[in-house]
């Protein structure tokens, strides 16, 4: 039984990654689970200067799901290179870095650090809707998405997954702006912007007003975009948005996906990461699946 | 280094007796003997995030460890019934299970560092912030320290005051007057007269901004304890963040992290 799948010329033990921002880089969720068990690690946002983030609140429940407005508080790349890449080399796992900017020069900026280090690959967030500038603004304009993917690619010596926000209209002219941008996977979908208010105190109940949605209520809406995004580009797919089960993966996997990354399930359940493993294991025992390759797209 | 760390464990407590011990207020104790080594490590001022079974609410309820019995293997948790999770959680009946993770964050760690015995001590507790001030006050009094237990209430219920009083002198004080000093935990201190050494405090967060306004005032060590919407937990998605003096150790900015460098800190090192 084969689990591996190759992403970008990395060999990946499985298929199963983390969502960027969901288990920082991996250290604390390593004291309930072995991050060593995982195809790869994609670690919190990290920019080029350390970021604040956010006042709190900065998380609240939904049904079946969470909005956060972090704000992509992260302590800088120069930090991140010294301790988490430094961490996370120890592990038997790959190492996907997950990038943001609040402008093309900080953006670079970033990959000049990350070039020469431990990283496999790079995801380039452009769609996190948290913050004012950079994020979204460059996500949801299909000319700003080639052009910003087309300046990383030249200047990174990792390939690189442009994430994708689902915030937009279509998401198949997003997919196909990054893939003539160059980019070298795409992964979505990042958080559906949201709001709660709580009706006691007649205010929201983030600090930042809206917040981005993830869980399991999102799912149905990111196996679709996921279907539609690798229908229309020849470039492999990280798909995530609410995966919480081995049957959640798989489905992500039919639906298009090469690899897939579990987020906000780990809130729910510090060792699912590893329950979804096995369970996929199981699935290919049960359904004579030799190889998890022959699943992805299948529908 | 991936094969021998030393995991922590999902702890699945079996509920030995849970009792509505005030309107909404329910006392819960849980077996977890079968951890045994993990009981001896907790300290007061840490707390257990309690996962419900209702898979549509998926964050984790974090709530304070009020008592434990290391003997026994036997974990305390008293709480308010204020919504959905803690609503499930007071339907719990002797021998369900109830998944958790624990314990976790710093809690009153100075207790380990310094000599308590003889240092006048002052556990102030308001509302559900009282519950941590139990096991603190045990562990307080078992040092040697004289410690005094200052409650804040809504009115006269007094939910937990008995429980204190073999390890502490109580003042009291509540909103309506209906007992002790009618006014704040501060207003009873006052009243009282009484002079410390240390002070340990939860509660709501205008009773801890008075706290280290009269801690600052007459010059005398607070710790504090401070609550925030959380997701995971354990320090790794910078959801519940407290604004710092100084830059933290973790993202290098003047947020720490309350699930993980916290709940506890000195008042001195952080902005309320
Ligand atoms: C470190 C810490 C220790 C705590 N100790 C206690 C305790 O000993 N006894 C007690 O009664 N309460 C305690 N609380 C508050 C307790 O966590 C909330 O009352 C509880 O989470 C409410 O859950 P719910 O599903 O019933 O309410 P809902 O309002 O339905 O919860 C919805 C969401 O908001 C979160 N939430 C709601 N209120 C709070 C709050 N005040 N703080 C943090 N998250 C909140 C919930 O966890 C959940 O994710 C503590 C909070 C923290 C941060
Ligand atoms: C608390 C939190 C923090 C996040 N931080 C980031 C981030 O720093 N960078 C990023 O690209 N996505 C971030 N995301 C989005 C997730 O990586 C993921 O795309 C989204 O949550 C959907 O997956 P899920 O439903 O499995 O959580 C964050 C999500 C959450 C819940
Ligand atoms: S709740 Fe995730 S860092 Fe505190």
């Amino acid at each position: 039984m084969n689990l591996s799948v190759d992403f970008l010329g990395v060999n990946m033990k499985n298929p199963i990654t983390t969502a960027s921002g969901t288990f920082g880089s991996g250290m604390e969720f390593n004291e309930y689970t072995d991050i060593s068990k995982l195809g790869a690690v994609t670690t919190k946002g990290v920019a080029v200067e350390p970021w604040e983030g956010n006042c709190v609140p900065r998380v609240c429940e939904t049904p079946s799901g969470m909005l956060n407005a972090i704000g992509l508080q992260n302590p800088g790349a120069d930090v991140f290179i010294k301790r988490d890449l430094e961490f996370l080399k120890q592990f038997d796992t790959n190492i996907i870095v997950n990038i943001c900017g609040h402008s093309e020069e900080e953006y670079l900026a970033c990959i000049d650090k990350m070039n020469d280090t431990d990283a496999d690959i790079f995801e380039i967030n452009i769609s996190c809707p948290n913050v004012k500038s950079g994020g979204i603004a460059f996500g949801t304009d299909p000319k700003m998405v080639e052009h910003i993917t087309n300046i990383i690619k030249q200047r990174s010596k990792k390939p690189i997954i442009m994430k994708l926000s689902p915030n937009v209209t279509d998401i198949k002219v997003m997919a196909k702006a990054a893939e003539a941008g160059g980019a070298d996977a795409i992964s979505l979908i990042n958080t559906i912007t949201g709001m709660k208010i709580d009706i006691h105190k007649r205010s929201f109940a983030l600090a930042n007003k809206t917040g981005g949605l993830s869980g399991p209520a999102i799912r149905p809406v990111a196996v679709r975009m996921v279907y539609e995004a690798s229908s229309a580009v020849s470039i492999p797919v990280l798909g995530m948005g609410g995966i919480r089960t081995a049957e959640d993966a798989i489905e992500m996997m039919m639906a298009g996906a090469t690899m897939v990354a579990v987020g906000t399930a780990n809130f729910n359940n510090p060792i699912v990461t590893s329950e979804i493993i096995d369970g996929i294991k199981r699935f290919m025992e049960e359904q004579g699946i030799s190889d998890i390759k022959d699943i992805i797209g299948i529908v | 280094m991936s094969t021998n760390v030393n995991r922590k464990p999902i702890l699945f407590g079996k509920v030995v007796s849970q009792r509505e011990i005030s309107e909404d207020i329910y006392d819960l104790t849980l077996d977890i003997s079968g951890y045994a080594d993990l009981i001896q490590t907790i300290q007061p001022g840490q707390f257990a995030s309690l996962y419900t079974d209702d898979s549509s609410m998926l964050l984790p309820r974090p709530i304070s460890i009020c008592d434990i019995s290391k003997d026994e293997g036997l974990i305390r948790f008293v709480y308010r019934k204020v919504g959905g999770g803690t609503g499930l959680f007071s339907n719990l009946k002797p021998g369900d299970s109830l998944k958790m993770i624990a314990p976790l964050g710093n809690g009153y760690e100075v207790l380990d560092k310094i000599n308590l015995k003889d240092k006048n001590c002052l556990a102030i507790g308001g509302g559900i912030g009282i519950p941590p001030m139990l096991l603190l006050s045990k562990v307080l009094s078992q040092a040697e320290a004289n410690v005094t237990a200052v409650l804040g209430y809504r009115t006269d219920d007094l939910f937990l005051s008995e429980d204190f009083k073999p390890y502490a002198e109580l003042l009291i004080s509540t909103d309506d007057g209906k007992a002790g000093v009618k006014g704040t935990v501060i207003d009873a201190i006052t009243a009282s007269g009484v002079k410390a050494d240390m002070i340990f405090a939860c509660g709501p967060m205008p009773m801890l901004r008075g706290v280290k306004v009269y801690a600052e005032k007459e010059s005398i060590e607070a710790y504090v304890s401070l609550e925030e919407h959380m997701a995971c937990g354990i320090g790794a998605c910078l959801g519940c963040i407290c604004k710092t003096v100084e830059v933290d150790s973790h993202s290098h900015v003047k947020n720490a992290r309350i699930c993980k460098d916290g709940p506890v800190f000195n008042a001195k090192d952080i902005e309320i």
